[in-house]
């Protein structure tokens, strides 16, 4: 691996973390429970979200576990189901969703477009305060015995077959669906009002711009997924039968209306995503993102084709063919814009001057597996493909390389590359660069032989499996347990490095969006007085003049 | 940066703060000005209202995909609901709606009394509009109409049973699919209406705050735009209401 | 000092018109009016153009209570297009899903 680096850290022997800051301002449980600073509400979304991560990454490990052998043995069949489905849940709602838009967009947006705070602190904490409502209702539905309709919460399964705990966790998703059209809500009204002067929409960083067409997706999707999650529950509770086909009511209804915000939702949780990797790639290949523009309205083209795809999800349940065809193009359509970001990152790299500190061991693993995400979700979206793939493993291994080798990997490199920040301490270098490479080997080795079983035919959602698929099953497993080392190196680390870790200083990774101009960890305020922007995003000569100013001036 | 540009800076920023023209009380910190925070908060209900289309918007799809798969069991569903006072209720709601926007005119041009007054026009003739929602509601529990709780579809395979209803209308039996598919309609008028009553009482709580606060003098200072944000959410659930009254009450009056 | 540059998506001073009750009252009249209008022509039979017709009449309510009674008129084009995108959604909700519905091989329609 190359030595060469841009980190720039200040003297050590007299560099001090600055005393006042957002995490010191105030003292006590209660100036936590009450704040209004959006730093500090990331900070309290980022250690939930972490706990929440752990949780369902317990349940991967128990499903993989399972699945090592073709037998259920671990689990019963029930219980699997129940496993299966809260993972899905947890990790869906209560990590994916708010992951990077909950915790580094609530700690960014602000300060990269040069605001004090976002536009609505309250919401903001209220929001914070409906995901913790909602996780604690998912946790009592899980010790109360859980749920197995799958995430999805198929009607009539949901709703006249099973008899776990559908109500519950109907809310519960319900309660965290307002906690995160509450902070899209926030976001948009943030960029849309609160840019320092100079700030014009083309000098906003890509992150602002992802999480912009992130936040329209919840804003406009996520009210749809909550009428229907309602119309489930009174359907259990009342028994009415909108659902219901023997009392005449639709379950293909459900199916459009379920699908009308969950498939928008994938894009609410890689678009954020997204937006890091345009923020890391640039600071180490040390050049502006190519295609700016381009970049900026792929992230608003996705959002809006986003919401005109959802149907390929239902392309077996006997939907009209004229509608699935119109679906299946619309879905190549959306394909488009995501090539158009991998594309403009690549030809960023172009003559760059890259290094490879942790966030960009990340990022090219983000681009790397989304792309094979993306690609695969190409086969799924044509509609021969898709009845023979759908169902199977092949689904399974697609989404997880989206959501888990591109949004989880967007995530821990935007963790890395904004830790200083944060905290004023740097992580340390060598082991995180292990955790990355760790990382990215055991993803592959556990997603990528589930292609491989799912072309063969082997469905989702059983505990047992026919002997012929042990040996990918077993690959499968040996790849999660190497994956969940790699996952947990970073808490081990990055708690160490709180106390321990380099200084930071303002500004290690020469940088230039507007928050890396203010202290690490910021003040209260984010900045000293309100910035004014008077140089076009990504841009290093800029910098480099500034850098050369102040050396001079002193 | 060193130590010392921080304190420097810091230093700036008390200068900074200590010559600020003074702003409002209502004036939160991390606006620049009243008509900057004025812009975001109108601006956020708007949004907040748009996911409230989106909200009612399942509601109405499944509306329009049973009304058009069941159209005989929504006519004469239909049928059943008084018209009287739906029609009244439509009035009571959109006179609300007035004196909510004689509100926020007097807000702005400070005139307290009339204000005050003007609010709790709106408060009563919400809560009236409650009431009469509750009187139908009542009728529909009377009927045997009310969809997985007390429901019976005898007043479809029969029509002749309801004499007042037949008398109007004449409607022929259904047949008993048809007749049980009446209890769709039914579940989506009751969805729907009390998906807006629902919003109503939320509004009319909110507009309980409102009075207390304008009795003290909160919003005849210049500071409209709570006042003025609630007139927003108050005039949606009367738009929302007025689609549900030609929706459900009339559209099916004729076959 | 920087602060009092203007902000962008600001225009001072446009944005708190006041609406006079002139036209409160103009606009309530026309909804009184179109409300009973509503009521008396669904006893008229005009085959499918009742609903067309009572579809129309609540149209142009919405119309009048958006444009006037919320000020959507009086509002800056960032609000008037956070409305229209919000309509056009909701409409998309409902024509895609329709797309379906009319094109089943084995629909109800």
């Amino acid at each position: 691996m190359s030595t060469a680096t841009i980190v720039s850290l200040p003297d050590q022997s007299t560099a001090r973390v600055p005393k006042m800051n957002f995490l010191t301002r105030e003292n006590g449980l209660l100036s936590w429970l009450l704040t209004g600073d959006h730093k500090r509400i990331a900070t309290l979304y980022l250690i939930s979200i972490t706990f929440f991560f752990f949780i369902g990454g317990a349940l991967a490990g128990l499903i993989r576990l399972e699945l090592l052998t073709p037998q259920s043995d671990l689990l019963a069949m029930d219980t699997y189901n129940k496993v299966f489905t809260m993972h899905g849940i947890i990790m869906i709602f209560f990590f994916l969703v708010p992951s990077v838009p909950a915790t580094l967009g609530n700690f960014l947006i602000p300060m990269m477009v040069g605001a004090k705070d976002l536009a609505l602190p309250k919401i903001n904490l209220l929001s914070w305060y409906l995901y913790m409502i909602a996780g604690v209702m998912a946790i009592y539905t899980m010790i109360a015995g859980g749920v197995d309709t799958g995430w999805t919460f198929t009607t009539p399964l949901s709703t006249h077959y099973l008899n776990t705990h559908v109500i519950s966790t109907g809310l519960a998703i319900f309660v965290a669906g307002f906690s995160s059209i509450f902070t899209g809500l926030n976001f948009i009204v943030t960029i849309h009002k609160m840019r320092c002067p100079g700030m014009t929409w083309f000098r906003l960083p890509l992150f602002v711009w992802s999480n912009y067409a992130a936040s329209i997706l919840m804003v406009l999707g996520t009210p749809v997924l909550a009428i229907t999650l309602v119309l489930i529950v009174l359907e259990r509770t009342v028994g009415i039968g909108v659902f219901d086909p023997a009392k005449g009511g639709d379950p293909l209804l459900f199916q459009h209306l379920f699908w009308f915000y969950s498939h928008p939702a994938v894009y609410i949780m890689i678009l954020p995503g997204m937006g890091v990797i345009s923020e890391v790639v640039s600071t180490f290949s040390r050049k502006r993102v190519f295609g700016y523009t381009a970049v900026a309205f792929s992230s608003v083209a996705i959002a809006v084709f986003g919401f005109f795809v959802w149907a390929h999800h239902m392309f077996i349940m006997g939907i009209s063919n004229y509608a699935a065809l119109v679906f299946s193009l619309l879905t190549m359509l959306v394909a488009v814009p995501s090539a158009i970001k991998i594309f403009n990152w690549a030809f960023t790299l172009y003559k760059g001057s890259i290094t490879f500190e942790t966030p960009m061991l990340y990022a090219f693993g983000f681009m790397g597996l989304f792309t094979i995400g993306g690609m695969t979700g190409v086969f799924l979206g044509a509609t021969g493909t898709d009845i023979h793939l759908t169902e199977t493993y092949f689904i399974v291994a697609h989404f997880h390389f989206v959501m888990v080798g591109g949004m989880l990997m967007a995530f821990l490199s935007g963790i890395h590359f904004w830790w200083p920040k944060w905290t004023g301490r740097m992580y340390p270098e060598k082991i995180s660069q292990f955790a990355a490479v760790t990382t990215f080997i055991g993803f592959n080795l556990t997603f990528f032989p589930q292609f491989i079983l799912g072309m063969l035919g082997m469905p989702r959602r059983y505990a047992s499996y026919p002997p012929e698929f042990q040996v990918l099953n077993v690959f499968s497993t040996a790849g999660a347990t190497v994956l969940g080392v790699g996952y947990l190196l970073p808490i081990l680390y990055l708690t160490w490095s709180l106390k321990y870790g380099a200084v930071a200083g303002d500004n290690p990774w020469q940088a230039t969006g507007l928050e890396w101009m203010t202290q690490s960890p910021p003040l209260t305020e984010n900045f000293p007085q309100i910035p004014v922007m008077d140089h076009e995003a990504y841009d290093y000569e800029w910098l480099e003049r500034q850098q050369q100013q102040e050396v001079a001036s002193v | 940066m060193s130590d010392t540009t921080i304190t420097a800076n810091r230093a700036a920023t008390e200068t900074e703060s200590a010559h600020h023209p003074a702003h409002p009380s209502f004036q939160r910190h991390h606006f620049e000005s009243v008509s900057q925070q004025f812009d975001a908060t109108n601006f956020a209900m708007w949004l907040f209202l748009l996911t409230e289309i989106m909200f009612f918007g399942g509601l109405f799809t499944s509306y329009l995909i049973m009304r058009n798969w069941y159209y005989p069991a929504f006519v004469e569903g239909s049928h059943h609901l008084s018209i009287f006072w739906g029609t009244t209720n439509t009035a009571v709601l959109i006179t609300s709606s007035f004196t909510m926007a004689m509100s926020v005119y007097s807000a702005q041009m400070k005139q307290k009394g009339k204000l005050v007054m003007y609010l709790v026009l709106t408060f009563i003739l919400g809560l009236a509009f409650l009431c009469i929602k509750g009187i139908e509601w009542h009728g529909e529990w009377v009927d045997h109409h009310v969809p997985g709780l007390r429901f019976s579809d005898a007043d479809f395979l029969n029509p002749k049973l309801d004499a007042d209803v037949y008398k109007e209308y004449h409607d022929a039996p259904l047949s008993p699919e048809m007749a049980q598919n009446t209890e769709e309609y039914f579940f989506l008028y009751f969805a729907m209406t009390g998906m807006h009553a629902l919003h109503m009482i939320v509004g009319i709580g909110l507009l309980g705050f409102i009075i207390f606060r304008a009795r003290q003098g909160a919003y005849t200072s210049g500071h409209v735009t709570f006042v003025e944000n609630f007139g927003l959410y108050w005039h949606f659930v009367d738009v929302i209401w007025i689609f549900l009254y030609p929706l459900l009450y009339l559209i099916s009056r004729h076959t | 000092m920087q602060l009092e540059q203007p902000r962008p998506d600001e225009t001072p001073g446009e944005h708190i018109h006041i609406v006079s009750p002139k036209v409160y009252g103009t606009i309530f009249v026309a909804l009184l009016f179109l409300t009973a209008a509503t009521c008396g022509i669904s006893y008229v039979d005009l085959g499918v153009f009742n609903a067309v017709v009572a579809m129309a009449i609540a149209c142009t309510k919405m119309t009048l209570v958006v444009l006037f009674f919320m000020h959507i008129k009086y509002s800056n084009k960032l609000t008037k297009l956070t409305v229209a995108s919000g309509i056009f959604l909701f409409l998309s909700l409902i024509g895609m899903i329709m797309s379906d519905y009319i094109s089943r091989a084995w629909g109800r329609w």
